[in-house]
């Protein structure tokens, strides 16, 4: 019998190495996978490079995982706001590598990477700041830039029912980044607000399937 | 003869009379957001945030928020009747892909071509954003800018030639300023609408790149 749930959230997160690329689900603080979190902060892998659209809200999630100082580069689109000011130390502090990435080509990237994309060409950036020293080509008379996928060792991320062949559903806008990452990340751990048994998720509502899904653990939650 | 600039409010209203019954629109965080407050309730307008949000809703009353129902500003929000979820890879899937009719950005500055800045003053000690801001510009079919026409110090925010960090090239289709309503078209600037008692070659003294009017 295959079951990918875990009763220990701990268990799940100690994979996690020093070094690896985590991708962070969660648009603000919307999706973020909170327990996923803390329990990779009392981990204490370190030199990670984190992949989320922004740079942590507040003194919680990310925020807090920026201010354990585990983070050695984050991949973002949105990173200054008015509550980012872990991140905004350390990046006065030049103790964190920040790659900006326009929201669009980060979910592209991270779409390629999971589709098994060499490359794409997009059309975003093209003639700004961050497409400099990168390729481009101009198709059909509109330019574009050349990116590569973005790939992770690990992605956490939050939805709201899954059961134990990893099959999940999400709840509102709490989607967001969490069904592209799964599929771009060689281990997927998902939390989620209930485990459902097999088969109770209709067909036709599943939205990431369990074939991109490694561990499910639940946490106690909305 | 003396006029008055709109007011903030007034900018958004006056380009909430422009969002036809039936697009699909995309209201960038600050002052566009508020658009939505204006927007015709007879209308069906479908408004879409980059989160994965289609058909947003206003406000939730207090006691109502959901923290997983947020809009792009990561303000609370509702979702009508008929309104639906999904990830960001469909979501930048409308904005990039043209199937967005209209989206309104604010701007620091935009170039006679229609060039836009909207995302970066340059300076070297500011935290850079980007957010979805460049795949809007060069993604929705119709870009309107609401903004300012000239800054504090009285420096025009439309320009020859932007010297902000570019969000865009060529991109803007209309800009809504306190003073006027201009378009930018293949043969230049074209103002469509002044404030009353402002005269062409006064707007024209405010902004550094050549204006012509609508002919009648």
């Amino acid at each position: 019998m295959i079951d990918k749930t875990s009763a220990s959230i701990e268990e799940a997160i100690k994979q996690i190495t020093d070094g690896s690329t985590v991708m962070i689900g969660g648009f603000g603080t919307a999706g973020q996978p909170a327990e996923l979190i803390d329990a990779l902060i009392a981990h204490g892998a370190k030199e990670l490079t984190v992949v989320n659209n922004n740079a942590g809200n507040g003194e919680h999630g990310l925020a807090a995982l920026l201010k354990a100082g585990q983070v050695r580069k984050i991949i973002c689109s949105f990173p200054r706001q008015s509550d980012s000011y872990e991140f905004d130390k350390l990046y006065y502090a030049k103790k964190i590598e920040l790659e900006l990435v326009p929201q669009g080509n980060l979910a592209a990237r991270i779409q390629a990477a999971g589709a098994g994309l060499g490359a794409i060409y997009t059309p975003t950036g093209y003639g700004t700041l961050l497409a400099e020293g990168k390729e481009s080509k101009v198709i059909h008379n509109k330019g574009y830039v050349l990116e590569y996928p973005i790939h992770a060792d690990f992605a956490l991320i939050k939805a709201f029912k899954g059961d134990r062949w990893g099959n999940l559903t999400y709840r509102m806008s709490a989607r967001n980044f969490g069904p592209i990452m799964a599929t771009a990340a060689k281990c997927t751990i998902a939390q989620v607000n209930e485990i459902v048994p097999l088969g109770n998720i209709d067909p036709e509502h599943v939205i990431t399937p369990g074939i991109f899904v490694k561990h499910v653990v639940a946490v106690k939650g909305k | 003869m003396a006029y008055q600039r709109l007011t903030r409010e007034q900018i958004v209203q006056r380009v909430a009379q422009d969002i036809p019954e039936g697009s699909y629109v995309n209201l960038g965080i600050g002052l566009p957001t508020k658009i939505a407050n204006y927007l015709d309730a007879d209308k069906e307008i479908f408004l879409q945030s980059e989160n994965g949000v289609l058909g947003m809703g206003p406000a939730p009353a207090k006691g109502e928020e959901d923290s997983d129902l947020i809009n792009a500003g990561k303000e609370f929000i509702t979702l009508l009747k008929g309104g639906s979820y999904f990830h960001h890879g469909d979501s930048f899937t409308m904005m990039r892909g043209g199937h967005i009719d209209i989206c309104v950005l604010g701007a620091f500055q935009v170039a006679e071509n229609g060039d836009l800045a909207n995302w970066h003053t340059g300076s070297p000690d500011a935290i850079p954003a980007v957010g979805g801001a460049m795949d809007l510009a060069i993604g929705a079919r119709n870009v309107f800018v609401t903004m300012e026409h000239v800054t504090k110090n009285g420096e025009s925010k439309i320009v020859k030639n932007c010297s902000y960090p570019l969000t865009g090239m060529a991109c803007v289709n209309r800009i809504y300023t306190d003073l006027a309503v201009i378009d930018v078209t293949p043969t230049g600037l074209v103002v469509a609408e002044m404030v009353p008692g402002l005269t062409l070659d006064e707007l024209q003294k405010l902004t550094d790149a050549p204006l012509s009017i609508a002919s009648l």
